[in-house]
């Protein structure tokens, strides 16, 4: 971790977008994680994204659990409200606040121990609800901030740092994710930033539940050999399937591949995934082959990373309750409030 | 027949029907309530029933009060026995001198009935099996035929009967024409097999006026919409399940788009109550009201984000509709426990603001304010009702809206606010009140964005593990709570027609027996003031009351004597000073009971009078 504060000045030259906010703005305070934490990079990925996006920062909520993870989200978007909640709970209080305001954009920060194991029911329950939500879940197989038991996601057979083996079967949240019905299925690794941040932006761009599992190692708990969580090893059992480009109705196409190697898929607010496959069978479009595909590589040891599944077409949890347009947080009481003749009526029949 | 004296009563008795759930009873003997209320005379109906959806015994239990005494009474005039499961526990019930309407269909023996009751069969089966062919026909339209026999037995209006049928199920015409005809099957055959009346009259009276007839349930649901909430997140559990309903039902009546029939609300069924009330919460912080119903397992189920809430400073509406626990205990029996879980729900130093209604007029009132107050004090709001209000209609005073009322949605600064460079400290005291200003997540570009968390943190919101940030913080809270006293709804005193030592607390549900057990009391010549809380924390003015009475009863639904523990812990108050009265057995308190236990406690005084010994 550092301890120097960031220095106010900035760079006349600095880039901006095209609403005119430099990298800066999306950033947040100092991060008090430990040196080298993937959760880190993941963090800087968020930045670069909603960089790239032109998202006004103050339009984005970021909601957390605890944990390591869950700590992150006052580390980026330092404009945007954030709200740590309680210990494997952001999905409902992510719901409830998606229910307020249709208009925000929703970004829930999560663990391996705040999501698999205390907050396996409601992050579940959030996917088969279509929350209209980007759900990132930094996994690193380990509870950090207690010193290094073993999470819900660890492989079996890994060991700790202490040389414990783990003997329990280990949950696959992207496999949970495919089955419960999310609407875009991702992997990667705090490592590769190349591969993880247009996954970041696919995902802030997707309408529905948008999930995405990146592997973070633990520098201080979760690296070492005999870990399949540590940097060496997800680096040389990465399976990615395909990389991800996502380009925005404004942007000009001017990126040429050879035949047969891209998948254009259009989003509900136009914007484009260009997906590069690296694996020519896979199909992101086709929910139980990707869960099989998951199992076939899993049972060789590979990780697949990539964007493992996306449906365009998806719809989300106001679609489904036909919500009005407006966010219920923006009725005046004229629209919310029945009135005294109304209850006449009532209490009419209730004679 | 027998020896005594059969019960002469004219609009003052008990009616008691035993049924079997899912038998479509409930509907049949609703009916015959509204139509005694149809006739002026008020009536307090209760419905007492099984965890269990259909085969197990219910009992439908109604008051007939001239007087308009709505607390349930105890005690049986006539039982309509329909239930052969519980026969011999019904026929026990009955009051010496009571009435007994039963299906005669198949003869029992003389041992199965009393010496000292009238026995009224009708051959409610028989009749059914001639006239009907469908079975479920046969079955619903039994019970109206009985609602006819009472008619005619109790000398009711038929026309008045027949008029609420044509009202309700106006649009059916089918079905009007059918329930009248069951109804005058039972009504003809009464005045033809039996002497009619009985000893027990309804005549036609002025007692209930522009009242209306409705459940608690449906007056939250209803004080919901009315008092702004536009999402709830629920989980399933009796007795508050039809909060919910009530307010889907009302949501879709008032609050759907004339235009393009799209909602201005949400409702979602969590997966639990934990989920249920992390949404409430995440609704609330993002600036929409949003409330959950539950009952006292959700309420512990939901104790560590009601501390966050708290902590967190989001306005969040809770209601509870108390059953009888610990644990499952008896989910469809009535009682007051959740006091203390509430008042103190969470870990570490928390307290929160209760409201306790007394019928589902305040039901509506109190739940449409409880809005106002949780924005104004951003924090969790508790409106306790109980399963008595919550789920058995009751007469109270038509429901009423002030249209020139605005939601008070406490201190949240605008874009304007930041524009022009208010300072903004999201847990800073301003103005000396406890309460801190808050932003609504995306109000401005560069001012205003904080980070919520349940850590502690300074003024600004910015994480600190400083104890000085923490007492600040704390004590800020303190002060908060002392604003909440003046804020929530004032306690209601009544004095005794003579000056009195003695004094009576109670609140909620206890309402109605309790002013009938200060009447009863009145007329032993016994003198006790009273006083019903309405709110926590306790205004000056509740603990001025016990401070001008030597002793203070605390009549409640509990085993433990919640509220009077609330009061010496949070008032002060010397414990010898509040004597208690607890009724807790599942059923509704009484005024004989509460009469009764005043009574016995101020005689055993007089036999050792040890304050005026100590005093002269």
């Amino acid at each position: 971790m550092t301890y120097l504060a960031k220095p106010k000045l900035l760079r006349a030259d600095a880039p901006k977008n095209t609403l005119g906010y430099t990298r800066r703005d999306y950033e947040g305070a100092i991060s008090t994680l430990c040196a080298g934490c993937g959760h880190d990079s993941i963090s800087a990925a968020v930045v670069q994204a909603c960089f790239d996006l032109d998202i006004e920062p103050h339009k984005v909520a970021k909601l957390s659990g605890i944990g390591c993870s869950s700590k992150t989200p006052d580390y980026f978007l330092g404009a945007s409200h954030g709200f740590n909640t309680t210990h494997g709970r952001m999905p409902s209080v992510l719901t409830g606040a998606a229910l307020a305001n249709r208009d925000l954009t929703y970004l829930g920060v999560s663990g391996d121990g705040d999501s698999a194991s205390i907050g396996i029911g409601q992050f579940a329950h959030a996917m088969r609800r279509g929350v209209n939500m980007t759900y990132i879940v930094e996994n690193n197989g380990v509870y950090g901030l207690t010193k290094g038991q073993f999470s819900a996601t660890a492989d079996k057979g890994s060991k700790s740092k202490r040389g414990v083996v783990n003997n329990d079967t280990p949950i696959d949240l992207v496999a949970l994710a495919l089955q419960l019905g999310a609407s875009y299925v991702a992997r990667s690794f705090s490592g590769d930033k190349e591969q993880l941040i247009p996954l970041i932006k696919g995902a802030l761009r997707h309408r529905g539940p948008a999930f995405i599992d990146v592997i973070s190692p633990c520098v201080t708990f979760n690296n070492h050999a005999g870990s399949t969580k540590s940097y060496d090893y997800v680096r040389e059992h990465n399976d990615a399937v395909n990389r991800l480009d996502v380009i925005l109705p404004r942007d000009q196409i001017n990126t040429s591949y050879p035949p047969g190697s891209l998948r254009r898929i259009v989003q509900h607010d136009g914007s484009i995934l260009h997906l590069r496959k690296l694996d020519t069978d896979y199909d992101p479009s086709d929910r139980v082959g990707a869960m099989n595909h998951l199992q076939e590589r899993h049972a060789l040891g590979e990780i697949v990373t990539g964007l493992l599944y996306v449906d365009s077409s998806a719809e989300d949890l106001h679609r489904h309750l036909n919500t009005v347009e407006k966010p219920l947080n923006l009725l005046g009481d004229a629209y919310l409030c029945p009135g005294s003749k109304a209850l006449e009526a009532l209490n009419a029949s209730l004679r | 027949m027998s020896a005594t004296k059969p019960i002469q009563s004219c609009n003052d008795f008990v009616i008691k029907f035993a049924n079997v759930n899912g038998s479509g009873s409930a509907s049949a003997n609703e009916l015959f309530a509204r139509a005694i209320m149809r006739m002026g005379v008020p009536v307090a109906p209760r419905n007492i029933f099984p965890s269990n959806i259909q085969g197990m015994p219910t009992w439908y239990e109604m008051r007939v009060s001239g007087a308009g005494w709505l607390g349930r009474r105890g005690g049986c005039d006539l039982m309509v026995a329909m239930n052969p499961q519980t026969w011999d526990r019904d026929i026990a019930e009955i009051a010496p001198g009571g009435y007994l309407v039963y299906d005669s269909t198949k003869s029992l023996p003389r041992s199965r009935f009393r010496e000292d009751i009238t026995v009224l069969g009708i051959p409610l089966t028989e009749i059914c099996n001639r006239e009907y062919t469908d079975p479920r026909q046969r079955q619903l339209f039994k019970n109206i035929m009985y609602v006819g026999a009472l008619t005619a037995l109790l000398d009711m209006e038929f026309a008045a009967v027949e008029k609420l049928i044509a009202d309700q199920y106006r649009g059916k015409d089918k079905l009007i024409g059918a329930n009248v005809n069951a109804l005058k099957l039972g009504y003809d055959h009464a005045k033809a097999d039996l002497s009619c009346p009985i000893g027990l009259r309804v005549e036609r009276a002025d007692g209930v006026g522009d009242k209306i007839f409705v459940n608690g349930n449906d007056a939250c649901g209803l004080g919901a919409v009315y008092g702004g909430a536009t999402v709830a997140a629920w989980y399933p559990i009796t007795p508050s399940t039809s909060v919910i309903e009530a307010f889907g039902a009302y949501c879709r009546k008032y609050r759907t788009d004339p235009d393009n029939g799209m909602a201005r609300y949400a409702i979602v069924q969590a997966e639990d109550e934990l989920a249920s009330i992390g949404m409430v919460i995440g609704a609330a912080w993002n600036g929409s009201r949003a409330f959950t119903a539950t009952s006292g397992p959700g309420i512990s189920l939901m104790q560590e984000f009601f501390g966050l809430a708290y902590f967190a400073e989001v306005p969040v509406v809770a209601f509870d509709v108390q059953r009888g626990g610990p644990s499952t205990g008896m989910p469809t029996r009535t009682q007051q426990s959740d006091l203390i879980s509430c008042a103190y729900a969470s870990h570490g130093d928390t307290k929160h603001v209760l409201l306790f209604p007394e019928d589902p007029y305040e039901c509506f009132t109190l739940g449409a304010q409880a809005f106002d107050l949780a924005d104004r004090l951003q924090t969790p709001v508790f409106v306790l009702l109980d399963l008595d209000i919550g789920m058995n209609d009751r007469l109270c005073q038509p429901f009423d809206w002030d249209d020139q009322r605005r939601y008070d949605r406490g201190k949240v600064m605008s874009a304007g606010d930041l524009e022009a460079g208010k300072n903004f400290g999201r847990y800073l005291d301003v103005d000396g009140d406890g309460i801190p200003w808050r932003t609504i997540p995306g109000t401005h570009p560069t001012k205003g964005a904080f980070f919520s968390r349940g850590t502690t943190r300074n003024a600004y919101a910015k994480y600190s593990e400083a104890g000085t940030d923490y007492v600040y913080n704390m004590e800020r809270l303190r002060r908060k709570f002392e604003t909440a006293k003046k804020l929530v709804p004032a306690p209601v005193v009544k004095h005794a027609s003579q000056p009195s030592r003695f004094g009576a607390i109670y609140y909620g549900s206890t309402s109605p027996a309790m002013a009938e057990a200060s009447a009863l009391l009145e007329g032993q010549g016994i003198h006790v003031d009273t006083m019903r809380v309405r709110g926590f924390p306790f205004a000056d003015e509740v603990i001025d009351f016990i401070n001008e009475h030597d002793h203070v009863f605390v009549v409640e639904q509990n085993e433990s004597g919640q509220l009077r523990m609330l009061l010496i812990n949070e008032g002060e108050v010397d414990p010898k000073r509040l004597i208690r009265v607890l009724h807790y057995d599942g059923t509704p308190i009484t005024a004989r009971f509460i009469s009764g236990k005043i009574a016995d406690t101020l005689a055993e005084r007089k036999v050792t009078p040890i304050r005026k010994q100590v005093a002269s």
